[in-house]
């Protein structure tokens, strides 16, 4: 006991020479469950780098941590002594209005970094909650409605600072938009959650804010998915540049099915542009209901509150074979999604709340995968995923989070030589069943 | 004995390729000595023009067999030198396989092959209204496997992004021979983003053989401005305002004056006489959008000093404002016998600056630099025009080049737009990143190709040793024990 404790309070003053901020981790730290041995708070990237240093000479299990908001989502980790928290690396470090380039540090929130680029009539044109942080949306990959138009965080990225596993501070990209020097480490780190190394400063491409924006909506019957599925193929074929392009569909096969467009623009122009979005969606099957709307519709952009999330995506050709796949699932399982998200852009979040039984979800996930085998796996090469994003760990253990993961035996070969002793979020990424 | 182990080859991959598609005549294979990039040239060992997925499979297991190194080659119009061959090395050349797989209009994705030329994308699109968005100005031969691997640009990127933001799966073969896909075909990633990564990564990570890119809706209008200025100062004022306005233009370029010249004597073009600059701004989109940003970036544009406007509205006025443009590079050769393209950026806000140092840099080494530019996004084309038979002008050039490189790096930006780094560049990349970086980035390199066999000497300026991957010291998660799931 005594070595033990010596060997603690030797790592504790390691860790506190290496970043002042350093306390021991309580249960309000614990991620998914396991509570962290310790909590340091580093203030630059260089505290960061000896933070790290530090955690690789005691050989310790980290875990970086922004909002948090992210953490329960998938595995647990398998173990987390030291907990990097980024609250006090959050300011927007440059922003140069004229290039619309942003460098922020890593901790920053999505809604800080807002109000300062709204100053000059700017955004980051991601659709993230105000308090997530930036570091934890580009480590996520987290994407909402605008994805359509703008991308993932990995498409607005263009400069990317981290700390690896072993203390080394590594940069890539730069802030010019157009830069092709080097390998895209930015690149890797999206969707990393936090296995690769410790996100410490992001730069972003920025768009300007739109003078104007409406939202469209088509309701389809609850029996007319396929004419929902038109609507939305229709709006994302579309020469009118939507922003956005979603299906909103809260309770199985027995409620209605929204489309909602965003068009982004000028006041004219975005009211010229409704009008035929109108007729578009309205025109393409179904006899849906349409309205026109300055504002945003219910639940626009947000997951149902929900334990489990199941991403699927896929070829939007293959939406009307998505949404039967969905509805069979639910009945074979005996639960009913909640189902929305980008359609446009090819994907969708079905979502199981709380009270679901985790043999059910199991169930649902199983049948789901298997009824979209052929959706997803074309003969010429993959067409589309079934992730589990977040579920309750016995059902992600279970029903495994991922089905195949195309590129998985290079994904380790990567995770293998950017963190050998896997200490990076031990337990967090799967590399496919 | 790399000459032996060579030979060793060709049989195998005679079984492979065919017979026909295996070349060994020394003659035949000089034609393969360089890309686009003619300073720099090395005769492959072997070329070999697989038909197949399979057959490049197949042929670089081969290579890693005999642990000789490999170089893949699409159209051969690259800018920096990333498809030289290797001289012990084996070229293998994409060009029979050039096939547009599928297209899916509703899904607005298309499959194709990588030796499928980049305009082949596009036209096969438009019978559906829709085409592939990056158009790198070979576009009609550069082939997509090459766009992949260089993440081209192209004078719309300012507007539509680069290779990567079309891009949504990729079939590639790794160095190991393996063939594997990276991305699920959605463009919504799992995991790392190992399909952004490797778009890119310049032929170093493996080579790609099937693409999924997406297409997108032909925008409805499209209106062509050419603006023509005393300097380019005045010229890039305009840029900035138009910027500021918030207005995204699909493409903004710039020409100066000599330049301007060049071009007039190769193709014609007509350009206003005189203009120490001329400005081409590009707006695409719905029609009630478009009509009122085109109002406003010609006020712009004659607020900032314009001594002429040109409007083009249909597709043939549109060509001939472009084909200054286009031929610009081309058109250079016939003002000087010889000259090096450059591709550095800098941020839009200091391109003044920028071409400010570059023109006196010019004026001290007597060298003259023609400026071709997508003033948008700040990407620089200098031309150093130069005679290659003076080997004091050849290297006069050469440090010019470099200084200019120097310059954009002082203002914060990058050695490369859209060329990337290949041989031509590798030895500026310490003055951008430094050791740290490099090191990092070739943990990726270690990961992908541990012996360094594929496109070796290309991107990074010494090679990094891997070593021995270290395997998992840590009891296994539940679900990996389970058998479920392979995590980390």
């Amino acid at each position: 006991m005594d070595t033990e404790r010596a060997v603690v309070s030797q790592i504790r003053a390691a860790l506190e020479a290496a970043c002042s901020a350093t306390r021991d981790g309580a249960a309000a730290d614990s991620v998914a469950g396991v509570t962290p041995a310790f909590v340091a708070s580093p203030a630059s990237t260089a505290e960061a780098a000896a933070l790290l240093g530090a955690a690789a000479t005691h050989d310790l299990t980290v875990v970086p941590r922004g909002a948090g908001l992210g953490l329960g989502w998938g595995l647990p980790p398998s173990s987390c002594d030291l907990v990097v928290d980024m609250a006090l690396m959050g300011d927007v470090i440059e922003h140069a209005a004229g290039d619309l380039v942003a460098r922020v540090q890593a901790g920053a929130t999505i809604g800080h970094l807002a109000s300062v680029l709204a100053q000059a009539g700017q955004q980051l044109a991601l659709d993230a909650p105000p308090d997530a942080t930036v570091g934890g949306v580009v480590a996520t990959g987290m994407a909402g409605p605008r994805r359509f138009r703008y991308g993932a965080p990995r498409d607005l990225l263009i400069g990317l600072t981290a700390v690896r596993a072993d203390g080394v501070v590594a940069h890539s990209g730069g802030k010019v938009v157009k830069n092709v020097a080097g390998y895209d480490i930015g690149k890797l780190f999206s969707g990393s959650q936090g296995t690769l190394g410790l996100i410490t400063e992001a730069t972003f491409r920025l768009h300007p804010l739109p003078v104007a924006v409406v939202y469209v909506t088509a309701e389809f019957g609850s029996s007319d998915r396929a004419g929902a599925a038109a609507a939305v193929a229709a709006a994302a074929g579309s020469a009118l540049v939507p922003s956005a392009v979603e299906l909103d569909w809260p309770g199985g096969s027995s409620r209605p099915l929204r489309v909602g467009v965003l068009l982004e623009g000028t006041a004219a122009g975005v009211a010229e542009r409704a009008t035929r979005m109108s007729e578009r969606l309205g025109g393409a099957a179904g006899s849906p209901i349409v309205a026109v709307s300055p504002t945003a519709p219910p639940r626009w952009g947000q997951l149902p509150s929900s334990s489990t999330v199941v991403r699927t995506t896929f070829w939007v050709a293959k939406l009307p074979a998505v949404l039967d796949a969905l509805v069979a699932a639910g009945e074979e399982a005996g639960v009913r999604p909640a189902v929305s998200g980008p359609a446009g852009a090819g994907a969708l979040y079905a979502c199981l709340g709380p009270h679901t039984e985790d043999d059910a979800a199991v169930r649902f996930i199983a049948a789901l995968r298997d009824r979209l085998t052929r959706v997803t796996q074309g003969s010429a090469g993959p067409r589309g995923s079934v992730v589990v994003l977040a579920a309750p760990s016995s059902v992600l253990t279970t029903a495994g989070a991922y089905g195949p993961v195309p590129g998985a035996a290079l994904m380790r070969s990567v995770k293998d030589q950017f963190d050998p002793g896997y200490r990076m979020f031990p337990g967090r990424l799967a590399g496919g069943s | 004995m790399a000459a032996t182990t060579i030979e060793g080859l060709v049989p195998r991959m005679r079984q492979v390729c065919g017979a026909a598609n295996v070349i060994t005549d020394p003659l035949e294979l000089r034609t393969y000595e360089c890309d686009g990039l003619t300073a720099h040239r090395m005769v492959p060992a072997l070329v070999v023009l697989p038909g197949t997925a399979g057959e490049v499979a197949a042929v670089v297991a081969e290579c890693a067999k005999a642990g000789v190194p490999f170089v893949a080659r699409g159209s051969g119009t690259g800018l920096s030198g990333g498809a030289l061959p290797h001289p012990d090395g084996v070229l293998v050349v994409m060009s029979r396989m050039r096939k547009i797989l599928e297209v899916d209009p509703v899904s607005r994705r298309a499959v194709v092959e990588p030796g499928a030329t980049n305009l082949s994308v596009s036209k096969a699109a438009a019978p559906f209204g829709l085409f592939y968005a990056p158009d790198p100005s070979s576009q009609v031969v550069c082939s997509v496997g090459g766009n992949v691997a260089e993440n081209s640009g192209g004078a719309h990127c300012l507007k539509n992004g680069f290779t990567v933001h079309h891009v949504t799966g990729l079939e590639i073969v790794t160095p190991a021979g393996e063939l594997t896909w990276l991305g699920d075909g959605t463009g919504v990633t799992t995991g790392y983003d190992l399909l952004g990564a490797f778009t890119g990564s310049e032929g170093t990570l493996g080579i790609v053989t099937k693409i999924v890119v997406k297409l997108m809706p032909l925008p409805e209008t499209v209106h062509t401005l050419l603006a023509a200025y005393a300097t380019t100062s005045d010229g890039g004022r305009a840029v900035s305002d138009v910027i500021g306005a918030g207005i995204v233009p699909a493409a903004i370029e710039m020409m100066d004056a000599l330049s301007i010249e060049a071009a007039e004597a190769a193709v014609g073009c007509n350009y206003p006489e005189g203009a120490g600059a001329v400005l081409i701004v590009e707006l695409d989109g719905p029609a009630c959008e478009v009509e009122g940003e085109l109002a406003t970036v010609r006020a712009l544009c004659e607020a900032a000093g314009a001594t002429e406007i040109r409007a083009a509205d249909d597709p043939a006025e549109r060509a001939v404002i472009w084909a200054g443009r286009k031929s610009a590079f081309a058109a250079v050769g016939r003002i000087s016998p010889a000259f090096i393209v450059q591709d550095g950026v800098v941020p839009r806000t200091s391109l003044g600056e920028v071409l400010a140092r570059i023109a006196a840099l010019s004026a001290d080494a007597g060298i003259r630099v023609a400026n071709v530019f997508h003033a948008g996004d700040g990407n620089l084309h200098p031309l150093v025009l130069y005679d290659d038979a003076s080997p004091a002008q050849t290297e006069a050039a050469e440090e010019l080049s470099g200084a200019i490189l120097d310059t954009c790096l002082e203002h914060g930006g990058s050695i490369t737009g859209e060329h990337g780094v290949g041989v031509d560049k590798s030895r500026y990349m310490p003055k951008m990143f430094n050791a740290d970086d490099l090191d990092t980035m070739q943990l990726v390199r270690c990961a992908f190709d541990p012996a360094s066999l594929c496109n070796p000497g290309k991107v990074f300026p010494t090679p990094r040793l891997c070593g021995e991957v270290p395997g998992h010291r840590r009891a296994p998660h539940p679900a990996v024990a389970a058998g479920l799931a392979e995590i980390f």
